[in-house]
């Protein structure tokens, strides 16, 4: 196990240092000067010069990546070039809105599509199954954004039950920003719960087929203790690896409804950067987030190698 | 292949055809002129004379819906085009050089690609080089290049170590030459159904890219950026709200009910557990 630890650690590392060279790649090929974009196009070529002189941008490229990534590893992500305030800050405020809208996805989906995925896979071809599949056939194909819109119609416009958009702030108390954040949280959950339930229904009917549950229910076991004892656990290697993208996406892939809800979370920090030219923020972010596939498809893998030890030869 | 055609396959092929076939007539006819504005008639609910409605300029939206999958069609279309052009030639060398440095830098790549956040990226290509129908198509096509070299090299793999290949070996037949000529038309299967699967995929995610504005420009419709203009009078006009999102609905659901049917009919290992 501990060899087995230390090889995932490793091709960890190659990940994360090979991502760090695109990103900040991608980032030096893209056209406009930060500085001139800052100071808008009546500025003085002195003043522009100084100004990149300020934010570094007229080191050579090596030695601004190094410090990038030597700042990266002290929690330094650098300073805004628009707000002029360190990007770790501005990354840890949006990170308490898009952490827990992601986590509250994440739980939704889990919490819709086990017990939908179990229906169906326990009565294969029964009724059941079939509104299951249908069902998340439909959820797989609604646009999430799609989705909040007609919610928000009906929920907040109509019913009046949730507001439309925005985010009070935990300081506004543990209920009002929970509130906000559940039409987002079903938004994203919806597409989510649809595969997962899927996943869950494949992976559960694989292990069914199998001789050790003949064997268990042969023992005498009744079909409920054979789904909790043997099927279900043999069934979870499959979804722990979608669960484990999916909330890597969630973090990311929120952007669109943080759009649509006007949410201050990490994607729409982004999306804002982008158009402000403010580079330095967009390479921070893109790094965390790519950090935190990669984390979490590790944290999978070596739960996985727990679990089951054939794992740990095959690779 | 005497396998019944899965009910799917039919439903899916409807649909795909139905969306298919408005965006060509869309070319020759719609029923209203979509760069036509009536302020007159806005936001008029579905009626005879617009059957979904108009929107806040008066444009019918049953054009637009026409026009729009034209948009939809084409992006995810090319997108899917440059994933396969690109990682199945990927994929059928790192399965042929199994174990390989090359292989292992291959997939290595494919993994790096997985780790960025997607959509994410794709709004950083549209937003740096511009918005628009091409770079739109880029950024879809980028992400399906590592799906492609996926699914192909595990295909391929299997089959490497199949007799009749051991025999085309023998006769001297090089590795590329064996990989089109045997490889390639034995994968053909999976790959068709995963190209149904990115090509619904890519249709949302297009619709995701114009929603916020980074798709198709003005005044070229599309999907997504109706349901962005629809966002602030929804209040007023559902219709204009729910034909687009239909729309994008029923054109995943068609290809993803045609790539399930596809794979029940193409894949005998699944017709052996059917029967």
């Amino acid at each position: 196990m501990l060899r087995y630890t230390l090889k995932r650690l490793l091709s960890l590392a190659i990940s994360l240092i090979a991502a760090s060279v695109v990103i900040f790649v991608a980032i030096e090929v893209v056209p406009g000067d930060p500085a001139s974009y800052m100071l808008g196009i009546n500025a003085q070529p002195d003043t522009v010069a100084a100004l990149r002189d300020e934010l570094g941008l007229d080191r050579p490229p090596l030695q601004r990546y190094f410090a990038w990534v030597f700042g990266l590893l002290q929690g330094d992500f650098g300073t805004s070039y628009t707000y002029r305030t360190p990007v770790a800050g501005m990354i840890g405020d949006r990170l308490w809105v898009s952490l827990p809208l992601a986590l509250l996805a994440l739980a939704l989906s889990v919490l819709i599509a086990f017990p939908a995925g179990i229906l169906a896979a326990t009565k294969r071809g029964a009724p059941r199954d079939l509104v299951v599949m249908g069902v998340t056939q439909l959820g797989i194909a609604v646009p999430n954004f799609w989705f909040a819109m007609l919610m928000v119609l009906v929920f907040a416009i109509n019913l009046r039950w949730f507001s439309a958009g925005g985010f009070p702030g935990w300081e506004a108390g543990l209920w009002p920003a929970l509130k906000a954040l559940v039409l987002p949280a079903v938004a994203l959950a919806l597409p989510q719960a649809s595969i997962l339930a899927r996943v869950m229904r494949s992976a559960l009917l694989d292990v069914l087929d199998e001789d050790y549950i003949r064997t268990a229910r042969a023992k005498g076991l009744t079909r409920a203790q054979v789904l909790r004892r043997h099927a279900l656990r043999n069934a979870l290697i499959p979804v722990l690896t979608i669960i484990g993208l999916q909330f890597s996406f969630l973090l990311a892939g929120a952007i669109i409804i943080e759009n649509v809800f006007f949410l201050p979370g990490l994607g729409r920090l982004v999306f804002q950067s982008i158009s402000a030219r403010d580079l330095i923020v967009v390479e921070s972010v893109v790094m965390l987030l790519v950090l935190a596939v990669v984390v979490v498809n590790f944290a999978v893998d070596l739960a996985y190698a727990a679990v089951d030890p054939r794992l740990r030869k095959r690779s | 292949m005497n396998a019944r055609i899965p009910r799917s396959l039919w439903l899916g092929a409807a649909l795909t055809a139905l969306f298919a076939g408005a965006a060509l007539i869309s070319f020759f006819w719609t029923p209203f002129d979509v760069t036509q504005m009536a302020i007159s008639d806005k936001l008029k609910p579905p009626g005879a004379a617009h059957w979904f409605g108009t929107d806040h300029f008066g444009r019918d939206i049953f054009s637009m819906i026409m026009v729009g999958a034209r948009t939809s069609i084409a992006v995810a279309l090319v997108a899917v085009g440059i994933g396969m052009a690109l990682g199945v030639p990927l994929g059928l060398a790192a399965a042929a050089r199994s174990g390989s440095l090359l292989d292992e830098a291959i997939m290595r790549a494919n993994d790096l690609v997985f780790a960025f956040p997607a959509l994410l990226i794709a709004i950083m290509i549209t937003a740096v080089f511009g918005a628009g129908a091409l770079n739109a198509i880029i950024a879809i096509g980028i992400f399906n290049v590592p799906v492609f070299a996926r699914i192909t090299r595990g295909g391929a793999l299997s089959l490497w170590k199949r007799d009749y290949i051991l025999s085309a070996r023998v006769a001297g037949k090089g590795a590329a030459r064996i990989s089109i000529e045997h490889i390639l038309p034995n994968i053909a299967n999976l790959l068709i159904v995963q190209g149904t699967i990115q090509f619904s995929l890519g249709i949302l995610a297009e619709a995701g890219l114009s929603y916020v504005g980074l798709g198709a420009q003005p005044p070229t419709p599309s999907w997504g950026r109706m349901l962005a203009d629809a966002q602030t009078l929804i209040s007023l006009a559902p219709h204009i709200a729910i034909f687009p999102g239909l729309a994008i609905v029923f054109t995943v659901l068609g290809l993803n009910l045609m790539g399930d049917g596809l794979r029940d009919l193409l894949d005998p290992r699944l017709r052996r557990v059917r029967a």
